[in-house]
């Protein structure tokens, strides 16, 4: 065996102590040990990093991911619950810690790697690289709907298999009997000629001495057990009876409150401050000034907050402070126009050759779209809690990302990244905001100034105005149709590019493309937002194919079968949101229909959404949601996944809109950065096709095809273009039937 | 000052015009509630004063002293160990995030309380002043028609039960 070899094991090995340890690490090396003291209690063993086994046969699975209402801490123990053929009723989760240990390498692995089949002889070595890529990032990332993608796919399944795996060659062993006339079932090993039957526990002792590929065999979709159906989630009786911890929830000995301000600008210091108007507040104990905001500690989050309302803060002045939200828009318009006069716009898709389409074409179609910063205004505003001594620190918080929090602590700190706790708790809502470790690196700034802990809690205020945006963007579009009325060029500029990397890319079949971006500078901080930037391109992608079908005189569904002649996948999906939303079918006056389809995170989603114009209002009635992930590993879970996208979405294409004002965000609130509520929430209805694809995620691929379905039927409706987001500041008119 | 919280008499020292939230949340430890915009806007801070549906958030403590307030943790009463609005809440799987989710039971137990056989636009009414970014507004809808089956049954059991008594 080559060096390789050693490292393409999954390694096991017996704990000091008179512990009992079936280590079945599928990185190199063996890790259980590491992880022992930081996950298992007494008469507890630990089975590999991401399960264990105490005597009582209860099998605990240690998730590396955050809660945030996604039901991860339910769908990925059920996917190593079922490889292991564990008993469901006997299985429990642990969040793993916010350790270097749990630096989410399946992730990166899946994230770089994509779907491809990693062959086994190469797994030591692709491991040890992804493992050392992603310690180097220090990430245990919960985002990009990749929890199940990756995390379960690369290591719950594998995890679950290879435990299965080493405890049957363990009872074989043992009990002399060849592995085939086993049965293992509900976390039992049984032998039905000799009538012999023991539990999972009995043989953690021998298993542990075992060591098993790093590829054990995996069950095909018709073994499944557990994945395909959809148990209650763990998470969900603590959050019915208020019990939930919560970020915000936690609870130290002599913890105090703490209040903060930042400048409304963004990145801009304080000025010099005079303590004196909160000096002899009761309760109230220390300005804090942390250069960029300012901070109150006192008994009670009110008092806190009260003081730092009566605190005369000011702030320098910076170049950003007359910034309007039109100098945001001029200055890409600018840049886009200037990239394209010099030639040197960012390429990313290049297809045929556009330019002679153009020249010859007799109807070409021009578009520009624009949509609005955006906040995340998760329902628990931002909060973290901290306790600094000398050389360490602990924090609690909700993370999307510990590890990355514990590091930039460390580094404001200026201490030891080993010496940085990170509690995690329940998230109130992610959605990408809570991957961003600034309220962290504040409550640790704080929290040094005293001996004693320090729960910092931000204003809804400060959530909205102190956010790290989904940014504004202006989209273009130039298209030929041939004589057919079928898309013979496709010309597209808009500005930035994050990630998914394909959100701005079409599943039609079009010959000639040109789709480039230009970067553009502005002072207002960037944050994933549930979808990134898919949440903008299905809009202005999908937007204009229905522009170009009602040139082309085609029915917008139609129009975009035509165009999938190539793409079965997508045509299945769109053919399935068609025919469950009756498309075709008469509606009443004043209502009207809209179809999308788009890709994120390798799910397949098309939507018709059902509207009415009552006068000048709309109202959403029905939305229709057909998915492709590959196959839903908890259909309930996806379906609610499905539902919370689109609302989240919809209530985007509706109201949201963050507006720069002198420099900083003008909305503060809920009553000026709204909300979609219950009735205004349309009925939804999903349906799921499994065509065995690699696992496409839930989080986020039901967002971005919202606001698309939704401007396209107040077109059908109206004859009205929504070409910018959102719809709230539209003048809507029923039966203006402008059309064109 | 006294306050009654959950059938219970809670005797705290507090300045009078902080709002009940915080008292709830801070002196008495009952973590349940939750803050959310602190303008009444989302209704995440939603507790019942005298079985009405009130912002804990905007209502100084010294306003409800001596008044019965009920908070989450307070609405799970006789021998069933949660109320028929939690018990629907986990059969339809209604929470995601969770967090504005002691407010939405607690508006719809306050509506269920005067009315089993809420109407959608019933729904409407008293749930529009709980915001959800989750966006479980279609099983919430869901989770207050089951929980009203759950209390009809429960009556109609009762009622028989009295009639057999007599």
């Amino acid at each position: 065996m080559g060096k390789w070899s050693r490292r393409a094991f999954i390694t096991t090995g017996v704990l000091t102590g008179g512990a009992l340890v079936l280590g079945v690490a599928i990185r190199p090396g063996n890790r259980a040990k590491k992880v022992k003291d930081l996950i298992a209690g007494d008469d507890e063993t630990v089975l590999n990093i991401w399960l264990k086994i105490d005597k009582d046969n209860i099998v605990t699975v240690v998730v590396p991911h955050a809660e945030m209402g996604q039901g991860v801490h339910t769908t990925l123990p059920m996917m190593l619950a079922d490889e292991m053929d564990a008993d469901w009723t006997k299985v429990r989760i642990l969040e793993a810690p916010g350790n270097k240990e749990y630096a989410n390498y399946s992730m990166a692995k899946g994230f770089i790697l994509g779907p491809r089949d990693i062959p086994s002889i190469l797994m030591g070595t692709v491991d040890g690289f992804f493992l050392t890529a992603t310690k180097h990032l220090n990430i245990q990332v919960t985002g990009g709907s990749g929890s199940v993608r990756f995390t379960g796919m690369f290591a719950m399944r594998v995890a679950g298999a290879a435990a299965r795996a080493v405890l049957l060659q363990a009872a074989s062993e043992q009990w002399e009997i060849p592995k085939e006339e086993l049965v293992v079932k509900n976390s039992t090993i049984s032998h039905l000629a000799s009538d012999r039957r023991a539990l999972f526990s009995d043989f953690a002792a021998k298993a542990a001495n075992l060591s098993q590929p790093a590829k054990p065999r995996l069950k095909s979709s018709e073994e499944f057990t557990l994945m395909g159906t959809s148990p209650q989630r763990f998470d969900i009786p603590s959050k019915v009876d208020g019990t939930a911890n919560f970020g915000i929830d936690v609870v130290l000995p002599n913890m105090k409150y703490a209040a903060i301000k930042a400048s409304p600008v963004f990145g801009v210091k304080v000025k010099p401050l005079a303590n004196e108007a909160i000096k002899d507040m009761p309760g109230v104990h220390k300005v804090v000034n942390l250069e960029g905001a300012v901070a109150v500690i006192a008994d009670g989050y009110w008092l806190a907050k009260n003081a730092i309302d009566s605190l005369p803060i000011t702030f320098e002045t910076s170049a950003n402070d007359a910034v309007e939200q039109s100098d945001i828009y001029d200055r890409y318009l600018r840049d886009m126009d200037t990239a394209i006069a010099e030639g040197n716009e960012e390429k990313d898709v290049k297809k045929g050759n556009i330019a002679a389409v153009f020249k010859e074409a007799t109807n070409v179609v021009e578009a520009e779209y624009r949509v609005p910063y955006l906040a995340h205004a998760t329902m628990e505003p931002m909060n973290c809690t901290a306790l600094v001594k000398e050389n360490s620190c602990e924090i609690w918080v909700g993370s999307q990302n510990p590890l990355g929090f514990a590091n930039s602590v460390a580094e404001a700190l200026d201490i030891d990244r080993k010496e940085v706790l990170v509690h995690n708790q329940f998230l109130g809502g992610g959605f990408g905001r809570r991957s961003v470790p600034d309220v962290a690196v504040q409550a640790a700034l704080i929290a040094k100034k005293v001996d004693y802990p320090v729960k910092l809690i931000w204003s809804r205020e400060e959530d909205i105005r102190q956010d790290h945006y989904r940014e504004a963007n202006v989209s273009r579009f130039k298209a030929a149709l041939d004589s057919k009325g079928m898309i013979a060029a496709w010309n597209n500029q808009f500005v930035f590019k994050n990630e998914p990397e394909e959100a701005p890319h079409i599943p039609y079949g079009i010959d000639n493309q040109f789709i480039h971006y230009t970067n553009s500078e502005t002072h207002v901080p960037w944050g994933y937002w549930r979808s990134v930037d898919s949440s903008m391109h299905a809009f202005f992608t999908e937007s204009f194919m229905d522009e170009l079908a009602f040139k082309a005189n085609k029915d917008p569904y139609q129009f975009r079968r035509e165009h999938l002649t190539n793409a079965p996948r997508y045509l299945k999906v769109l053919d399935m949101a068609a025919e469950k939303s009756n498309w075709g079918e008469a509606l009443p006056a004043n209502w009207g229909r809209g179809i999308s389809l788009h890709q994120s995170f390798g799910t397949i989603v098309a939507q018709v959404t059902e509207i009415e114009l009552v006068e000048d209002k709309l109202r959403v009635h029905r939305v229709v949601c057909a998915a492709d992930p590959g196959f839903a590993f908890h259909p309930d879970g996806f379906k609610a996944q499905m539902e919370s996208g689109i609302i989240f979405g919809l209530t985007a294409a509706l109201y949201g809109e963050i507006t720069i004002e002198n420099g900083a965000v003008k909305q503060s609130n809920f009553h000026d950065y709204q909300m979609l509520r219950m009735d205004e929430s349309p009925k939804i209805e999903t349906f799921i096709i499994t065509s065995d694809n690699f696992p496409g995620g839930a989080g986020e691929p039901s967002t971005p095809g919202i606001a698309p379905a939704l401007t396209n039927a107040i077109f059908n409706a109206s004859g009205i273009r929504i070409r910018e987001l959102p719809v709230k500041n539209h003048e809507l008119k029923a039966d203006s039937k402008i059309l064109g | 000052m006294k306050l009654n919280i959950n059938n219970t008499i809670h005797e705290v020292v507090v300045n009078p015009a902080t709002p009940l939230l915080w008292v709830i949340r801070e002196q008495l430890g009952l973590n349940g509630t939750k803050f959310g915009c602190g303008i009444g806007q989302c209704g995440a801070c939603t507790v019942h004063l005298e079985g009405t549906p009130i912002r804990s958030c905007l209502t100084p403590v010294q306003t409800v002293e001596g008044k019965a307030i009920t908070t989450i943790e307070g609405i799970a009463t006789g021998t069933t160990k949660l109320h028929a609005v939690q018990i629907a809440w986990i059969e339809e799987q209604i929470p995601q995030c969770g967090y504005c989710q002691s407010g939405q039971i607690m508006s719809a137990h306050a509506l269920l309380t005067n009315n089993l056989s809420p109407t959608d636009k019933d729904i409407d009414e008293a749930m529009s002043g709980n915001i959800c970014r989750c966006g479980t507004y279609p099983r919430v809808r869901k989770g207050i028609k089951r929980a009203a089956e759950i209390l009809e049954a429960s009556l109609s059991k009762k009622d028989t039960d009295h009639g057999e008594m007599e």
